[in-house]
């Protein structure tokens, strides 16, 4: 933690560098001033409305809109008929009614043939007002041929089993992948059975297994999804602000969809209400809003409702699991193997890295030191939104951490160990690294007993372990859970890594102003990270000019260089090393200046923070600032220095980055009434070195409440006639200050060696570890019951019924 | 229907219909947004500000309800320039991040600090607990409205 | 966000006067008070009434006072209000525990007791509130006032004993000297309906219960209140049996359905378990413990 300690402080205040900077976009958002899509109004702007399915799977037989369109203030209404009608110049297809998903699949803009969820986008209503658009839905009248639904994943498999996706011929509901796919297995199957085999027969072994399912459950940004499109027919320019994580790719994708010329495409992302992975996929919305500027001539505005939101954008998991664990009665872990139905909704909507359909769970393997792991996952349609890749889960890293983290809780158990002991005797040894993994991935840096030791002495461990026991006693039931997982995070390379065939590189671009301000232009997208802040510590960092005089835009595709944007945690790791690597290169452009300037030989001059001076003649020396202007000025340059003081680079990283943490929650549990009480969680996360220690710490609270409503109360579950029962935030279900408990953080610090400032990502860590930490807790607390696992939420319900020996599907209707 | 209403101090009239709701009116009739809207159930509290000193919740209220009355909106905290200490508590201590819920939270912030100026952070985490914030975990929200607890305003500024 | 159909607005100038607009509009007309139950409602489109009468103008519907031996809630009264009344909590802790799990402080201030009754939703917990303690709602038409007890106040889900061009003014409740009372409730989340709730208050009298009165909410019990658990009680001591025996027959004559909060044998257990914590806290209330 040397770099944040010895930060000197600029005139401003702030830590020239990295350290708890006070954030620069906090002074618009405090006053209200924050410019978020909703806040976006255009002259002579209009307003619109999606008509939605009530059914889950339905033929369409007709659509009448004409009392809607007889309505006054109404302007135009938009079928699927109407968009096959509109003629698109465009590699995928000849019509609007359709567009790519990013996963190779296509998805409905306005359904044509029949809707193949609740919720599904069916007519589009453009009109004066936000009120009358709403009204004039209430006029079209949708005949419907209603046909069995398919809303559970073990269902579509059947072979009597509805097929879903006709309109591609398919014949069954598996989903196919790019490469033509069904299954995809990682890790080797061969060896991980015989390691099965060896401990089924070896009476000093175990062998444990567990179904596991992980809920389907929403990011639920606090702002909904929406865009504002204006199609300037003179010029032919499109802009479209939009709420979108990942501006470049949405404007390459509007482009490919829309048959429009990509350099007449502007896509802002303005202020952005969260996002947590929700505004990764580029909705129907989004394209008719488009397709509603092009029909009126007049921008126009969509705002999706909150039960839109919840049952049509993209949802996360819907993982159902079979995992199992070979150990020694040791406790020493042999094999893992998860077999999962993935269920993917009625389109193949993820976005993830094309090579990598099921994302990185196949990293499900963990922290743990043991040779054979395989896992096979085969994901289904069904009637359900799609999604599946989304709420802060780094590719589905969730769901791998998840089920590793309750099969070892499942182990320990079954072993009578302390599951603290167990995880201790399996964790990876500081040597290994870089370790890889028995699935393929190149572990880059941790220490990870450390860290450990670090969340047991916060938590007091065996101080809890003592009052369980009393506790116990007394009847009494308080868990105490723990959790352990590492992420791989920061995608590309791009060699192996593209969505849609961009590769996972970004660029960055810095130009220093002649009197040593700069700005710097990133094609990532904050939803609340504090990018303003954080880059321009980075610079800061490797220049030594004041953050607060660095200025930093993203989020218009017009002011800013191509990248791939904001989530799987790729910020820091991608663009924070572009930010550095494009510092370094003025840095050393200002060296040749510098030595010019002192007339004596760039390899004379040493670098200390902000200033080039001559070695052994500390007195003689150029600032940052009196280079710039020197670049900018009437200096000789050395043959082969261009004038002026600017960069870009484009980061291509040579591996993911690799942050871990171990979490730890305490929880009450009143057995009379199934109520769970989150009394204290501990949290220590190794993210390698932190730029600004205040924004980590902001974003682990966050994903840590993450955890505790998954784990708790978050839920889209569906009754079997396709009704979703999760689709207002009165079903839909978020903690509260009162459910989250008050954070206990601690820290180490292990720099990535492949990341310029040895930062790792760590936007989703908590989300990824603490809900194992929450049901392992719980589980930990009414383990006397019997109890050996339950799945989420656990609500009091389940809580209870787990208590009864009755666990249920809880992803479905109670009954 | 005419309606008018004191924001901030200033009187706004505008011709809506009956059934316009009061955050749509203070958004789009008076062009205040920093109050935002996050539900449609009346869970979410990102729409709250005050009416007559008290916080509700502006999606689940006409502005025909709220005629005559006095509304005051996180663009009426800053007083004299001088921005609140609740807004400062929120810069000091990390209290937002992406910015959504935030407004909301500083005005029931600084209506319970009116109410009560020195709460325990348990009766903060209650003020707040009808309003959703997906980005703090709560924590730092809660140290913010401490923050300016210790650190009331001077009346100085508005002498 | 959603938003209302069109919609008419007046605000009544006195209860005449909305009684008044009311019989003018008849079933079109909704009354208006807090708006924390009806505009949600709008908001979705499952009702959509043509008129509203807004009744905030009416002074003399608000406020908390003792009126004979009657605690009295006007209509418009707010949760918070309630919640933060002395001379409610003086007589019945069971207004402010149950208040103070009722939705969430901002909704609390708009959100009104008529409101709340006048919507007679099955999970509505201040409905189980006015069932222990033997309530009764005052009702003003043309025809002048009338009072019904609120254990014969709801039709049925959603509907109540008011009839088109009625008010709803007051709710009275008893005062009952030396009576001990609490609420209990199970809830997925702060703020979110009740799984179930029970309350109840207990008067003990030379070692045995002289009175008492049960609640429950959203577990299908007859008009919110369980009489056979309080007839089964009245004239025996409250002994951990008695109580156990007495929830346990509050919850035998629950009938509660399965939903996203819970199935119904869990709601049936809540039934009983809530019941008793609830039977033991307000029995050792009324012996000052």
């Amino acid at each position: 933690m040397t770099a944040v300690d010895d930060a000197p402080l600029s005139a401003a205040g702030n830590p020239i560098g990295f350290g708890s900077m006070k954030r620069v976009e906090d002074q618009r958002f405090v006053r209200g001033q924050g410019n978020y899509v909703d806040d976006v109004n255009l002259p002579g702007m209009l307003h619109s409305a999606i008509l939605r399915s009530p059914y889950a799977h339905a033929r369409i037989t007709s659509i009448d809109t004409s009392a809607a369109e007889a309505l006054p203030g109404v302007r135009a209404v938009i079928t699927g008929k109407t968009l096959e009608g509109i003629a698109r110049p465009s590699l995928l297809g000849d019509n609007f009614a359709w567009m790519p998903t990013l996963s190779y699949d296509t998805q409905a803009v306005l359904a044509t043939d029949k809707v193949r969820f609740q919720g599904q986008e069916v007519a589009y209503v453009i009109a004066d007002s936000r009120y009358i658009a709403k009204d004039a839905l209430e006029l079209i009248v949708v005949d419907y041929d209603p046909l069995e639904p398919v809303m559970d994943a073990k269902r579509a498999l059947d072979p009597d089993a509805p097929i879903i996706r006709d309109d591609k011929g398919f014949t069954d509901n598996r989903v196919v992948d790019v490469h033509g796919q069904t299954s995809w297995e990682s890790g080797n199957a061969e060896s991980t059975a015989a390691a099965f085999a060896r401990a089924e027969a070896d009476p000093d072994c175990v062998v444990v297994t567990q179904e596991i399912l992980y809920p389907r459950v929403h990011p639920a940004p606090m702002e909904t999804c929406g865009s504002v499109a204006y199609l300037d027919k003179v010029t032919g320019q499109l802009t479209l602000y939009t709420t979108s994580q990942a501006p470049h790719a949405h404007r390459t994708v509007y482009a490919m969809v829309a048959g429009l010329p990509e350099q007449k495409i502007r896509v802002i992302s303005p202020d952005i209400g969260g996002g947590f992975g929700n505004k990764v996929p580029v909705y129907p919305g989004y394209v008719l809003s488009i397709i509603g500027t092009i029909v009126t001539g007049k921008p126009v505005k969509w705002m999706e409702d909150r039960s839109e939101n919840l049952m049509s954008t993209g949802f996360a998991r819907d993982y159902h699991m079979t995992a199992k664990v070979a150990a020694t009665k040791e406790g020493k872990i042999l094999a893992v193997d998860v077999d999962v139905l993935a269920d993917h909704g009625a389109f193949n909507g993820v976005a993830q890295p094309t090579n990598f359909p099921a994302g990185f769970f196949n990293i499900f393997s963990g922290s743990y030191d043991y040779p054979d792991a395989h896992c096979k996952v085969d994901p289904v349609y069904t009637n359900k939104a799609p999604g599946g890749v989304a709420y802060a889960c780094s590719f589905r890293i969730t769901e791998a951490a998840y089920v590793i983290e309750r099969l070892v809780d499942c182990l320990a158990q079954e072993l009578q160990m302390d599951p603290a002991e167990l995880r201790l005797k399996n964790l990876l040894r500081p040597e290994q690294f870089p370790y890889m993994s028995p699935t393929g991935w190149e572990y880059d840096s941790g220490e990870y007993e450390k860290t450990m030791r670090v969340a047991m002495e916060i938590a007091g461990y065996d101080e809890l372990r003592r009052e369980q026991a009393e506790k116990r006693a007394r009847g009494e039931y308080m868990g105490i859970g723990i959790s352990f997982f590492t992420e791989g995070v920061g995608a590309g390379p791009r060699r192996t890594m593209d969505i849609l065939g961009l590769g996972m590189a970004d660029g960055i671009e810095l130009r220093i102003h002649p009197t040593g301000k700069g700005v710097l232009r990133l094609s990532v997208q904050s939803q609340g990270q504090g990018h303003e802040t954080t880059f321009a510590q980075i610079v800061s960092h490797e220049l030594g000019i004041p953050p607060e005089d660095i200025e930093v835009v993203h989020g218009d595709t017009d002011q800013t260089p191509f990248g791939l944007g904001t989530y799987g945690s790729r910020s820091t790791p991608v663009s924070g090393a572009a930010a550095s690597v494009v510092a370094r290169k003025i840095r050393d452009k200002a060296r040749l200046i510098a030595a010019a300037a002192l007339e004596c030989s760039p390899d004379d001059l040493e670098w200390e923070l902000g200033r080039w001076y001559v070695k052994g003649d500390k007195e003689r020396g150029k600032t940052i600032q009196e280079i710039a202007l020197l670049s900018h000025g009437s200096l000789e340059l050395p043959e082969g220095v261009e004038g002026h003081l600017d960069a870009t680079a484009v980061y291509n990283p040579p591996n993911l980055t690799y942050p871990y943490g171990c979490y730890i929650c305490v929880v009450d549990v009143d057995p009379g009434t199934g109520q769970v009480k989150i009394r204290r969680f501990i949290a220590v996360d190794d993210c390698g070195t932190r730029i600004n220690p205040m924004i980590v710490e902001g974003q682990v609270h966050g994903g840590l409440a993450d955890g505790v409503g998954m784990a708790l109360m978050e839920l889209i579950a569906f009754d079997t006639d396709g009704n979703n029962l999760g689709g207002s935030f009165m079903d839909y279900l978020l903690p509260t200050a009162i459910e989250c408990p008050d954070w206990e953080l601690g820290e180490t610090v292990t720099p990535s060696p492949h990341h310029p400032i040895g930062a790792k990502g760590v936007g989703e860590s908590a989300t990824v570890g603490s809900p194992a930490a929450v049901v392992n807790a719980v589980i930990d607390a009414i383990s006397p019951f019997g109890v050996r696992h339950a799945d989420m939420p656990l609500t009091p319900a389940n809580v209870w019924r787990a208590i009864q020996g009755r666990n249920v599907r809880t992803d479905m209707a109670v009954e | 229907m005419q309606v008018t209403i004191t924001i901030n101090g200033e009187p706004v009239t505008r011709d809506v219909e009956p059934r316009t709701l009061l955050v749509h009116f203070v958004r789009d009739d008076a062009g205040l947004r920093g109050t935002h809207w996050g539900c449609d159930t009346s869970n979410c509290g990102a729409c709250t500000l005050w009416v007559d000193g008290s916080p509700v919740k502006s999606c689940t209220m006409l502005a025909a309800q709220a005629d005559g009355h006095e509304v005051t909106t996180v663009e009426g905290l800053e007083q004299g320039g001088e921005l609140d200490p609740v807004q400062k508590g929120f810069i000091e201590c990390h209290g937002l991040q992406c910015g959504f819920c935030t407004p909301g939270m500083m005005m029931t912030g600084r209506w319970l600090l009116d109410n009560n100026p020195h709460p325990s952070d348990g009766e903060i985490r209650e003020a707040i607990s009808g309003q959703i914030c997906r980005c703090t975990g709560y924590k730092n929200i809660v140290k913010a409205i401490q923050w300016a607890a210790d650190n009331p305003a001077t009346n100085e500024v508005n002498a | 966000m959603q938003t209302p159909a069109p919609v008419d607005y007046v605000r009544a100038t006195s209860v005449e006067n909305a009684i008044s607009l009311l019989e003018q509009h008849g079933e079109d007309a909704r009354l208006l008070a807090g708006g924390h139950s009806l505009l949600p409602m709008m908001k979705l489109r499952l009702a959509r009434p043509e008129i509203l009468v807004d009744l905030q103008g009416l002074s003399e519907l608000r406020g908390i006072k003792v009126d004979g031996g009657d605690l009295v809630i006007g209509a418009m009264t707010t949760h918070a209000e309630i919640l933060d009344s002395p001379i409610l909590s003086e007589h019945y802790a069971i207004f402010r525990e149950a208040e103070k799990v009722i939705a969430d402080p901002v909704v609390r201030n708009k959100g009104t007791m008529g409101g709340s009754m006048c919507q007679a939703d099955p999970s509505e917990d201040l409905s189980a509130v006015g069932a222990a303690l033997k309530g009764t709602v005052v009702i003003q038409g043309s025809g002048g006032k009338r009072t019904v007890e609120i254990r014969n106040f709801h039709e049925g889900p959603y509907e109540t004993k008011v009839k088109d061009g009625e008010i709803l003014t007051e709710v009275r409740f008893p005062i009952r000297p030396g009576a001990g009372s609490a609420y209990e409730k199970v809830e997925r989340r702060v703020g979110d309906w009740p799984v179930c709730s029970a309350g109840a208050y207990v008067v003990v009298s030379g070692g045995t219960v002289t009175d008492c009165g049960i609640g429950l909410t959203a577990v299908g019990a007859s008009h919110f209140c369980a009489p056979d658990a309080e007839a089964y009680l009245i004239g025996k001591p409250p002994t951990e049996a008695n109580l156990a025996e007495a929830a346990r027959l509050a919850a035998e004559s629950c009938d509660p359905t399965s939903d996203q909060r819970g199935p119904a044998d869990y709601k049936k257990h809540l039934a009983q378990e809530l019941t008793l914590r609830a039977l033991r806290r307000a029995a050792a209330a009324s012996q000052g413990a």
